[in-house]
C-alpha cells in the first residue's frame, strides 16, 4: 500500500549515502585543532555543492562512524569543503590519524545556515568563542567575499591562550584589513608575546565604536559561556533578541530530520537550526 | 469506496488466495496476553483474530529494528544495502490504530529527504485490516485512530457470521477478483449489522483522553514536580519506545569486517528515554535528569509533532502502558497534567 505523502524513490539518491571525498591538506591549527580541505571525488559535484554561510555536513570515517562538522569554507568558493575539527572523541580521533590523500565520506550541506538575505545592507558584528570561529568562518569570508552588501563588518575573536586561536595564518592579514574591524583577545597570556588584548571576549566591545543595534546582526558562535556574556552584553546595548543569531549544538545522528536525536522542544537542530535567533531560542525549552 | 461482504467460513479461501501477493503474516498467541507477528503457516485457527496488540507493532516490517542502511569498502565507498527491502509480504490483521500509526511514520520518513528504506517497504507491503474491539487499555478514539477510511488495501469487519470486506486500492481490487465467488454484495442487513458494530464498538471505550488544549496545558505544566516524581520511577529500560507504533528515533553505528577494508553501517531504533539520547562531545547533556527525558517523549508526541503534521505522535493503542515495567502510565500522567483526578 503507497502512503498518501507523494515520495520518489530514486536508489541512486539516498540522503543517508556519503560521498567519497579526498583529503587534499591538512593544516594543524591549535592543540588538538587541524583544518582539513576536503574534495568530492565526483568533480562535477564538487562544484555543483552549493552551501549557506553556517552550515554543516556529517563526515564520515570509513570503518569508524559519523558526526556533523560545520562548514568553514564560504559559499563564495566552491571546490573545495574546508573543515575546522578538534579531536574529542572516536570519529575525530581516526579522523586525525589519517594522512593527506586519505577518503572519508561527506554529505550535505545540511541545516539553515544564516539568514544572509536578510543581513545584507546591515552592520555584521560576529563574535566567536573558541572553536566556534569554525562555522563563523564561513559567514566572515562571505561577507569580505562580497564586502559592498555589507556595511560596517565587525568581528571579535576570543581563545584561551595565544597558542589557541585558529586560522593563525589569517588573523595576521585580518587585522590589518581596511574593510573589517578585526578584534582578538586571550583570555591569559602565558607567552608574554601575545600583541593583541588580554581580556575575555566580552573586554572587545570596548574597541567597537557606535554600534548602531537597529542596523545590526550579531551573530556568536561558542561555548555556553560566550553565550551568556555576550548576549547579555548586546541586551544591554538594546539589542532585539531576533537581530542575535547563535549556533547551537546538539547529538545529531541523521541530520536531516529522521533520528529525533537533535530536538529541541519542537524544533530539529538539524533542519530549523543550527542557526537560531536569540528568540527562538528562548521559547525553545532546554535550548540553552 | 467498494464494499463486499464474505461469509467467514471462506476465511481460509481468503488467506490462501492472498498467499498468491506474497508472504503473508498474522498475529498469533504468544502468551496469556501477548501476541506476536509470524508468518502464516496455513493454520487459520492459529490467527489471533482477537488480539488487539502484538508486542511489538508492525512498524517492525517497514522500519527495521537493526538494518544495515550500508556496505562499505576502502576503495568504493558507501553502497546502499536493502535487505529484504524488496520482499512482498502481506499484513493481516492490523488494526485502524496501526495504519494511522503508519501515516504518522510517512510524515516523518518524507519530506524533502526521502528514507528510501521504509518507503521502499512502504511500496512492497500489502495491508489488510481487520476490525477490533477495545479492551481498557486502548485509548486510540481519543487519538482520532479508532476508524479508516483509507490506509489500507483490504480491510474486514467482523459483523458476526460475515466479514464486511472494504476495499482500499486497486491492489486490494485484485485480490478480491482473484476469487469472485467467495463475495457477496452488501445488503441491507449488512448496512444494518455495521451500524450495530460501530456503536457496540463506540461503547466500549473505558478509557478516555481529553486532548482539547492539551499543548497548551502541558506548556504550563512544564515544571509540575509530577515529571521528576515519574521520572524517578522509570527504569529507562526504554521498552515503552520500542513497542510505540509511533516512535521513530534511532541511532547509528559502523562496523568494521576482520579484512579491516569492508563493514556496515546501521542504523537501530533508540529510545530519548536512555541517558546518552542527547549527550554531546565534552560530556554535556542537554536533557540531564529522567524526569526531563520523560517529558521530552510526552511533549513530543502531543506538543511538537501535533505542530508538524497536525496530529499527535499516538494513536492510543496502549502499548506503552502494558510495558512499562514501572507501570507509568502515559494517558493518567496526561490526564494528571490536565488537572483531573488521578492515580498517577
Ligand atoms: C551543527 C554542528 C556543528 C559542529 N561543528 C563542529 C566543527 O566545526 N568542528 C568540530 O570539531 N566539532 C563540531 N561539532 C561537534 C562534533 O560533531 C562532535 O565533537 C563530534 O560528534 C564528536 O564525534 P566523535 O565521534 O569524535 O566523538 P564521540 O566518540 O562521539 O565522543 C565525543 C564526546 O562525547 C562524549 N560521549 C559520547 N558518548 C558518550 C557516552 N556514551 N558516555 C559518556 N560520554 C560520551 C564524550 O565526552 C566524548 O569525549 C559540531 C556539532 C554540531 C551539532
Ligand atoms: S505512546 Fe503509547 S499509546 Fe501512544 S501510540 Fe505509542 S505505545 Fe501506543
Ligand atoms: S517503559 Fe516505563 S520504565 Fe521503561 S523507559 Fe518507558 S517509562 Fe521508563
Ligand atoms: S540529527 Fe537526526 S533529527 Fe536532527
Amino acid at each position: 500500500m503507497l502512503s498518501k505523502q507523494t515520495v520518489k524513490l530514486d536508489p541512486a539518491n539516498n540522503p543517508y549515502k556519503p560521498r567519497l571525498a579526498r583529503i587534499v591538506s591538512i593544516k594543524p591549527q591549535a592543540p588538538d585543532h587541524k583544518l582539513f580541505q576536503l574534495r568530492f571525488e565526483d568533480r562535477d559535484y564538487a562544484e555543483s555543492f552549493c552551501t549557506r554561510p553556517g552550515q554543516f555536513a556529517e563526515l564520515s570515517i570509513i570503518g569508524v562512524g559519523e558526526c556533523p562538522i560545520s562548514i568553514s569554507s564560504p559559499p563564495t568558493r566552491k571546490g573545495i569543503v574546508e573543515m575546522c575539527v578538534r579531536r574529542t572523541g572516536r570519529v575525530t580521533n581516526a579522523l586525525f590519524d589519517l594522512p593527506t590523500n586519505s577518503m572519508v565520506g561527506l554529505r550535505g550541506p545540511y541545516g539553515n545556515g544564516y539568514p544572509v538575505e536578510d543581513m545584507e545592507g546591515n552592520d555584521l558584528l560576529m563574535i566567536a568563542g573558541g572553536l566556534g570561529m569554525a562555522p563563523l568562518r564561513s559567514l566572515l569570508w562571505y561577507a569580505l567575499d562580497n564586502r559592498a552588501r555589507f556595511n560596517r563588518v565587525i568581528l571579535l575573536y576570543g581563545t584561551r591562550s595565544p597558542e589557541d586561536l585558529l586560522f593563525r595564518e589569517e588573523f595576521d592579514d585580518l587585522i590589518t584589513r581596511a574593510d573589517l574591524e578585526c578584534h582578538v583577545t586571550v583570555d591569559k597570556d602565558p607567552t608574554g608575546n601575545w600583541p593583541y588584548n588580554v581580556g575575555v571576549v566580552t573586554s572587545l566591545f570596548d574597541k567597537v565604536d557606535n554600534l548602531n543595534p537597529d542596523t545590526t546582526y550579531a551573530a556568536i558562535c561558542g561555548p555556553p559561556v560566550v553565550y551568556k556574556f555576550v548576549i547579555d552584553q548586546l541586551l544591554k546595548l538594546n539589542f532585539s533578541k531576533g537581530r542575535i543569531l547563535m549556533s547551537l549544538e546538539r547529538m545529531m545522528k541523521c541530520g536531516i530530520g529522521k533520528c529525533l536525536h537533535c530536538s529541541i522542544g519542537h524544533k530539529y537542530t538539524c533542519l530549523d537550526g543550527p542557526i537560531f535567533t536569540y528568540w527562538d531560542a528562548i521559547n525553545l525549552r532546554e535550548s540553552i | 469506496m467498494k464494499s463486499l461482504r464474505m461469509a467467514k467460513r471462506h476465511l481460509p479461501k481468503f488467506l490462501e488466495s492472498l498467499g498468491k501477493w506474497g508472504k503473508v503474516y498474522v498475529p498469533v498467541k504468544l502468551g496469556k496476553n501477548s501476541y506476536r507477528w509470524e508468518e502464516f503457516d496455513g493454520e487459520v485457527d492459529n490467527i489471533a483474530l482477537d488480539a488487539l496488540r502484538t508486542v511489538i507493532p508492525a512498524k517492525k516490517f517497514f522500519y527495521k529494528p537493526r538494518e544495515v542502511m550500508f556496505e562499505y569498502d576502502k576503495t568504493n565507498g558507501y553502497t546502499q544495502a536493502c535487505a529484504e527491502c524488496e520482499e512482498d509480504v502481506i499484513l493481516f490483521g492490523i488494526h485502524s490504530c496501526g495504519i494511522h500509526s503508519l501515516e504518522t511514520l510517512d510524515n516523518i520518513f518524507a519530506g524533502k529527504y526521502v528514507d528510501n528504506y521504509y518507503f521502499t517497504r512502504r511500496k512492497n507491503i500489502t495491508i489488510v485490516g481487520t476490525s477490533c474491539m477495545p479492551d481498557k487499555h486502548c485509548f486510540c478514539k481519543s487519538m482520532g485512530a479508532d476508524t479508516v477510511d483509507e490506509g489500507y488495501d483490504i480491510f474486514l469487519t467482523d459483523l458476526g457470521d460475515d466479514f464486511l470486506i472494504g476495499v482500499g486500492s486497486s491492489k486490494g481490487d485484485d485480490i478480491v477478483n482473484d476469487n469472485p465467488d467467495i463475495y457477496e454484495e452488501v445488503d441491507e442487513s449488512t448496512t444494518k449489522r455495521y451500524l450495530e458494530f460501530r456503536n457496540k464498538r463506540d461503547e466500549s471505550f473505558e478509557l478516555v483522553l481529553d486532548t482539547s488544549d492539551l499543548p497548551t496545558i502541558l506548556d504550563f505544566q512544564y515544571d509540575n514536580p509530577l515529571w521528576d516524581e515519574l521520572g524517578e520511577r522509570c527504569l529507562a529500560c526504554g521498552s515503552c519506545s520500542m513497542v510505540c507504533p509511533t516512535c521513530y528515533c534511532y541511532n547509528v553505528d559502523d562496523t568494521i569486517n576482520l579484512d579491516s577494508e569492508t563493514g556496515e553501517r546501521w542504523r537501530e531504533w533508540d529510545c530519548c528515554l536512555f541517558r546518552d539520547h542527547a549527550l554531546v562531545a565534552g560530556g554535556h547533556n542537554f536533557r540531564e535528569n529522567q524526569g526531563g527525558r520523560l517529558k521530552h517523549r510526552y511533549l513530543h508526541k502531543q506538543q511538537a509533532y501535533l505542530g508538524d503534521f497536525g496530529r499527535t505522535a499516538c494513536v492510543g493503542c496502549g502499548r506503552c502502558i502494558v510495558a512499562c515495567p514501572a507501570n507509568i502510565d502515559y494517558v493518567e500522567c496526561l490526564k494528571a497534567m490536565r488537572g483531573e483526578m488521578t492515580s498517577a
